[in-house]
């Protein structure tokens, strides 16, 4: 075990070789889980006083079906890791690898769903779904492009509103055509960077069903950008913990305890919720920063430890 | 009385309008016999010298030159005797012909100076250099090398059209959002059709709003143009009647030009609206 500050009772960790979790857990861990592998990967900015490092030596791996959240602090690089994965950013070090290929540039598998909705606002509704189906399927006939787009945008609840334009929606709805935009080009890898941290407590809410909803119906692979705690435990598989930038690392991923099949308003009353919560808040509170200072021994960077909770029962 | 602002603003318009005539009507006309003088003498004078009256037209007397070219716009008499329509339309012909030019040149250019951060640092020099340069000081240049009034006219027009929309098209074009561009970069779009899709509805407004620019300071210039180079056009027309001593006629075309002016400008807002986006 190695020397870290403060942990929950109940939480077991595993630090050993992750190949020895991967035998010893289920049989789902095997090689082929590494869908997305994020390896050795740092990234630094020139600054007045040299390269300033944000994070670097950074290994994740992402099962396929996964929906994996990672929260820190601002400043953690957890936008740079987003942009990385979606290929817009380039890491000054290591590959990230997804599906067996390292990835260069920005690819249509990869979709993003951005923390502003980033329409394009001289287009209509359905103009903007149907401008990312048209260049996933250059192709496609206009009545194939637009039949996809209406269904996308179907799945979101926005039926009815297709020829309305950006401005005329909430912020809310608006989010809900950016999500409609990046499912319906049908991606392997759905990258989502706090799509819900500008909306309104309810729109928040009622989106975050909607995504856990399809996410889980369609073995969706997420992943997403938070720092709100209560959203990575209700929508998250797991949920990586970055401690605070610079020099950023993992301090650890937490599995969710969680049943896959999740009910939004009886989760706060369920057994254990509480000592989950308080292990991400207290990440956040103290070790965030504890973790960045302190160098702990025998931390592995290409091997994060993982932290398990019993199983919780809703 | 509750009476809408625009109808209230209205109302006010007309006021203005009827006290300006009347005063200038008043202004101008005159006060009865002044000297007595031989009458032969008085004739060969005029009303200026046996009753004061002002050389400066009337309004009636403008009311009265323009019901006369309304007549007849299209008249054509020889070299300096053309209907007011004629001239006008040499103007707007040369305008729209050194305007459309300078739009082929000045938006692809615009394009990539926006597009390109080196092509930005590299050609700013020039365009700081030429832009304020008054586009007639280019005339004898124009006369010199192109050997032709008429073309020189459309290469001044040309000239003075070109800074604005290559400026407003190059900073709309480094304008775009870095938002939009990813959406484009995500989804794996092409330069040409990012340049189209994204990049052109993005900057679109403003480079209309250079056109609108262009288009005004366009009217502008061609009067002073065509007072240059002679000939035919609504400036050469303002020069030959200020030679012709008729100052019924120059204020005509006064009222003329910025009518003209006004449409155009009106033509390039509506198009402005159309490339607007709300957001």
């Amino acid at each position: 075990m190695t020397d870290v500050p403060s942990i929950s009772a109940n939480a077991t960790r595993i630090v050993p070789r992750l190949d020895a979790v991967e035998a010893g857990a289920t049989a789902r861990h095997d090689k082929t889980d590494r869908f997305i592998s994020i390896e050795g990967v740092a990234r630094r900015f020139p600054s007045p006083e040299g390269l300033s490092t944000v994070f670097e030596d950074l290994w994740l791996p992402v099962r396929r079906g996964d929906f994996m959240c990672m929260i820190g602090h601002s400043g953690c690089g957890k936008t740079t890791v987003l942009n990385i994965l979606a290929g817009l950013e380039r890491p000054s070090e290591g590959v990230v690898i997804v599906d067996g290929k390292a990835i260069d540039g920005p690819s249509l598998d990869r979709a993003v769903i951005f923390q502003g909705h980033s329409l394009l606002p001289w287009r209509t509704v359905i103009g903007n779904v149907a401008y990312a189906v048209s260049s996933r399927w250059p192709k496609a006939s206009r009545v194939e492009v637009e039949d996809r787009a209406r269904k996308a945008l179907a799945t979101v609840g926005l039926a009815g509103s297709e020829h309305k334009r950006p401005y005329e929606l909430s912020g809310g709805m608006k989010q809900r055509v950016g999500i409609a935009r990046a499912l319906a080009i049908e991606p392997k890898i759905l990258l989502m960077d706090e799509p819900f941290s500008a909306l309104d407590a309810l729109s928040r809410g009622l989106l975050q069903d909607e995504v856990r909803r399809i996410c889980t119906a369609t073995g969706q692979t997420v992943f997403m950008i938070t720092h709100d705690v209560d959203e990575s435990i209700y929508l998250a598989d797991r949920i990586v913990l970055m401690t605070n930038g610079p020099r950023a690392r993992i301090a650890e991923i937490v599995e969710n305890p969680l049943p896959k099949i999740r009910d939004r308003a009886g989760l706060h009353r369920t057994d254990g919720f509480y000592e989950i919560r308080n292990h991400l808040m207290d990440f956040l509170v103290t070790r965030s920063k504890a973790l960045r200072d302190r160098e702990v021994e025998g931390l592995d960077p290409r091997q994060p430890s993982i932290v398990r909770f019993p199983t919780l029962r809703q | 009385m509750k009476a809408s602002l625009r109808l209230r603003a209205s109302f006010l318009s007309l006021i203005m309008l009827v006290a300006f005539l009347g005063v200038w009507q008043i202004a101008v006309s005159g006060v009865g016999k002044t000297a007595a003088m031989d009458p032969e003498y008085a004739a060969m004078m005029g009303d200026s010298a046996t009753t004061g009256k002002s050389a400066i037209p009337g309004p009636i007397d403008i009311a009265e030159t323009i019901w006369g070219h309304l007549k007849d716009p299209f008249y054509d008499h020889g070299a300096n005797d053309k209907g007011l329509g004629i001239q006008l339309a040499y103007s707007i012909a040369r305008v729209g012909i050194g305007y459309t030019l300078a739009m082929i040149v000045a938006i692809p250019t615009g394009f990539l100076i926006g597009m390109s951060p080196l092509m930005n640092k590299a050609l700013d020099p020039f365009i700081q250099l030429l832009r304020p340069v008054s586009p007639l000081a280019w005339m004898p240049l124009a006369l010199y090398t192109i050997k032709d009034a008429g073309l020189s006219a459309i290469f001044v027009i040309f000239i003075c059209s070109l800074w604005p929309m290559l400026i407003n098209t190059a900073f709309g074009v480094a304008s775009t959002r870095t938002e939009w561009l990813n959406v484009a970069r995500t989804l794996e779009v092409g330069p040409l059709r990012r340049a189209f899709t994204i990049v052109l509805p993005a900057a679109a407004p403003t480079i209309v709003t250079g056109m609108r620019i262009s288009i005004g300071i366009a009217w502008l210039v061609i009067v002073a143009a065509e007072m240059l180079v002679g000939g035919t056009g609504i400036g050469y027309f303002v020069w030959n009647q200020w030679n012709n001593l008729s100052l019924a006629n120059v204020i005509t075309s006064i009222l003329v030009i910025g009518l003209v002016g006004m449409v155009l400008d009106q033509l390039l807002a509506r198009a402005q609206r159309l490339v607007t986006f709300p957001e």
